[in-house]
């Protein structure tokens, strides 16, 4: 399991496990990418690069999420597959790749919009040897 | 704390007592059921739980006589879902957990001249119509294109903005909260992203609980407030509930960040860290406030662009329909307005998430042709059951703030309604009972499942027994185009 989607009554909890926490990351990305989309539809023809930063870690991985939802709208995106780098030194910087292709409504089964990744429900955890990391996102 | 020792003061209206850092008290509006379902939550533990989301909000600076939760709560993110907060315009704050990402999140209703028979006769046409007329569901585009120049037009202007371009109609405004216009949107407090986003969504409903009904009034409570209203049984209506698509959700998304910085830059303590805010009568407190007031007004004139296309679509099958507006209002936002507080007339931002103003009779933010008989009130159920026109009460303006609840308010996760329901199945039962469902997912009508949300039915006579808003007509579903 590489991600998990959590109950949460008015929208949904994302979850993401890695054995690093930068692999949690991308593994969040796709939690999130799936509520939307069919993933195994989405080619990976672009690269689209997002650089985002926060004071802390669990800030980080909002930031990184929100991110990849403005992208996905600016440049009329599906996303399914994701490269993060997360560098420290006073703040956490991240360095990402998300790739995709054009948003297709026909092929990628448009399922639910996430209209953004929140504050609540953001931790980090382990769970059987794995370093997960959480949150609720708005649909 | 201790969450589960609510005080019982009548049958609907509950109390959680101020403890710890609680600067008031909470106050809930519901019945043993709706109560006995958010012990559950903490009793089980849960990581999210709407107790206490309500305790959170109660610790907030400057937050005014109690943290409301309305009969259709659940968990949210910062407040709970069908949550009030009423803030000091001197000391409270301004909190994005308070309105969230979809801002003024709205149900509009309009009115026709047809009775139900006359759906019944043309639903698959009238379907098809709308459902080909609405650009829906994840990733649609609307037709109307924006350029930076006219975004701005549209966040300063709102329904005005609208109808000056060809869609909608002047007497629109009348029946829109607000007038479809709030004054203190200044687009310089929007990102250019959160503008470029929007070029291409203007017009578009969206996905999840996001809808277009046609429904008829079946059932009628209080014969004075209807013939105010002009309703009347049989009658068809025709609403529809989506919010400020993309723009809201950059605003949102923008101002997260930007307040994370000023609540520790002010030194304020949260309980959860989506309730970032700022002080109100900070320069960065009215930013938001303004970029707030953006993205209300880009939520109403998207509602007007819809209520055109609405209008297109009905005419395909009844071409003398004019679909006169009923009335508007949102639902995730933050309001200034006067209220009174221990006997004085006071300035408040009041934050509704997931609930509706419900002024009482008399306010002159109401429509003359309402005014007596209070505002309006529209709640949105479930494309399986029905939902309800009530009218705000005075009792209303004085212990919520003039609020009632925005819809029947989710029972069940989206993921367990996956596992419990599908959706070609569900459509077939709808069909069978005289319901047209057709909708941009099946995962997404699963998950809309009528099972997986509360019973409107308690949830609204909750609002109607505390008072807090009277029930004056039902309306039950004949078609539904779901995002």
């Amino acid at each position: 399991m590489d991600y998990e989607l959590l109950e949460h009554e008015a929208d949904i909890g994302i979850r993401g496990y890695g054995n690093t926490i930068e692999e949690a990351f991308e593994t969040g990305a796709r939690a999130m990418f799936s509520i939307m989309i069919d993933l195994e539809t989405v080619k990976s023809e672009k690269n689209v690069k997002i650089k985002c930063e926060a004071p802390d870690i669990e800030a980080l991985f909002v930031e990184w999420l929100n991110e990849l939802l403005t992208k996905k709208d600016l440049e009329e995106m599906s996303f399914s597959r994701f490269e993060v780098k997360i560098y420290k030194d006073d703040i956490y910087r991240l360095e990402g790749t998300a790739s995709g292709e054009r948003f297709d409504q026909k092929k990628h089964k448009p399922k639910l919009e996430v209209k953004g990744a929140t504050y609540s429900g953001l931790k980090i955890g382990k769970k059987d040897e794995k370093i997960f990391i959480q949150c609720i996102v708005d649909v | 704390m201790d969450l589960l020792n609510l005080k019982r003061i009548t049958d609907y209206e509950w109390e959680l007592p101020k403890q710890e850092d609680m600067r008031v008290p909470g106050m809930i509006y519901g019945n043993t059921e709706i109560i006995e379902h958010l012990k559950e939550d903490v009793r089980l533990g849960k990581d999210w739980n709407a107790l206490k989301q309500i305790a959170n909000v109660a610790c907030m600076p400057g937050i005014q006589k109690c943290s409301i939760a309305l009969s259709d709560v659940h968990p949210g993110y910062g407040f709970p879902i069908g949550g009030v907060g009423a803030f000091d315009s001197e000391e409270g704050v301004i909190t994005m957990g308070g309105i969230g990402f979809d801002i003024n999140c709205s149900v509009t209703a309009l009115k026709t001249s047809l009775k139900e028979e006359d759906i019944r006769k043309n639903a698959k046409p009238l379907l098809n119509s709308l459902f080909k007329i609405v650009p829906a569901g994840l990733g649609s585009t609307g037709k109307v294109r924006l350029n930076f120049h006219q975004i701005d037009e549209v966040l300063t202007g709102g329904a005005e903005w609208a109808v000056e371009n060809g869609y909608g109609e002047e007497k629109d405004l009348e029946f829109i909260e607000e007038n479809g216009r709030v004054k203190e949107a200044d687009p310089e407090n929007v990102s250019e992203k959160a503008k470029q986003r929007q070029f291409k969504q203007m017009g578009t409903l969206g996905s999840g609980n996001h809808y277009v009904e046609v429904q008829y009034v079946a059932e009628i409570y209080d014969q004075e407030a209807a013939e105010i209203y002009g309703l009347k049984e049989k009658d068809v209506v025709v609403s529809f509930h989506c919010g400020s698509r993309a723009l809201g959700h950059q605003i949102g998304t923008d101002y997260l960040k930007k307040l994370a910085e000023v609540t520790k830059k002010y030194g304020i303590k949260i309980k959860d860290r989506e309730l970032v805010c700022a002080p109100i009568n900070s320069e960065e407190g009215q930013r938001y406030f303004s970029a707030v007031c953006c993205g209300v007004n880009c939520a109403f004139a998207n509602h007007e662009v819809l209520t055109h296309l609405i209008r297109k679509g009905f005419k395909e099958v009844f071409p003398d329909e004019k679909l006169p507006k009923f009335y508007s209002i949102g639902h995730n936002t933050c309001k200034k307005e006067y209220h009174e507080v221990d006997g004085k007339k006071k300035l408040l931002y009041v934050h509704r998430k997931g609930s509706t103003r419900a002024f009482g009779p008399g306010r002159e933010e109401i429509p003359k042709k309402y005014r007596k008989i209070g505002q309006p009130v529209l709640v949105g159920g479930t494309m399986g059951t029905c939902s309800f026109i009530l009218r705000g009460t005075e009792k209303g303006m004085n212990v919520t703030f003039g609020s009632a609840i925005h819809g029947a308010g989710r029972a069940m996760s989206r993921k367990k309604a996956k596992h419990q329901y599908r959706g070609d199945k569900l459509l077939k039962e709808l069909e069978n009972r005289g319901i047209h469902v057709r909708g941009h997912s099946m995962a997404g009508i699963a998950e809309e499942a009528p099972g997986a949300y509360k019973d409107i039915i308690n949830v609204v006579e909750c609002m109607d027994k505390s008072g807090i808003a009277k029930k004056v007509a039902m309306l039950k579903p004949i078609i539904n185009v779901k995002g």
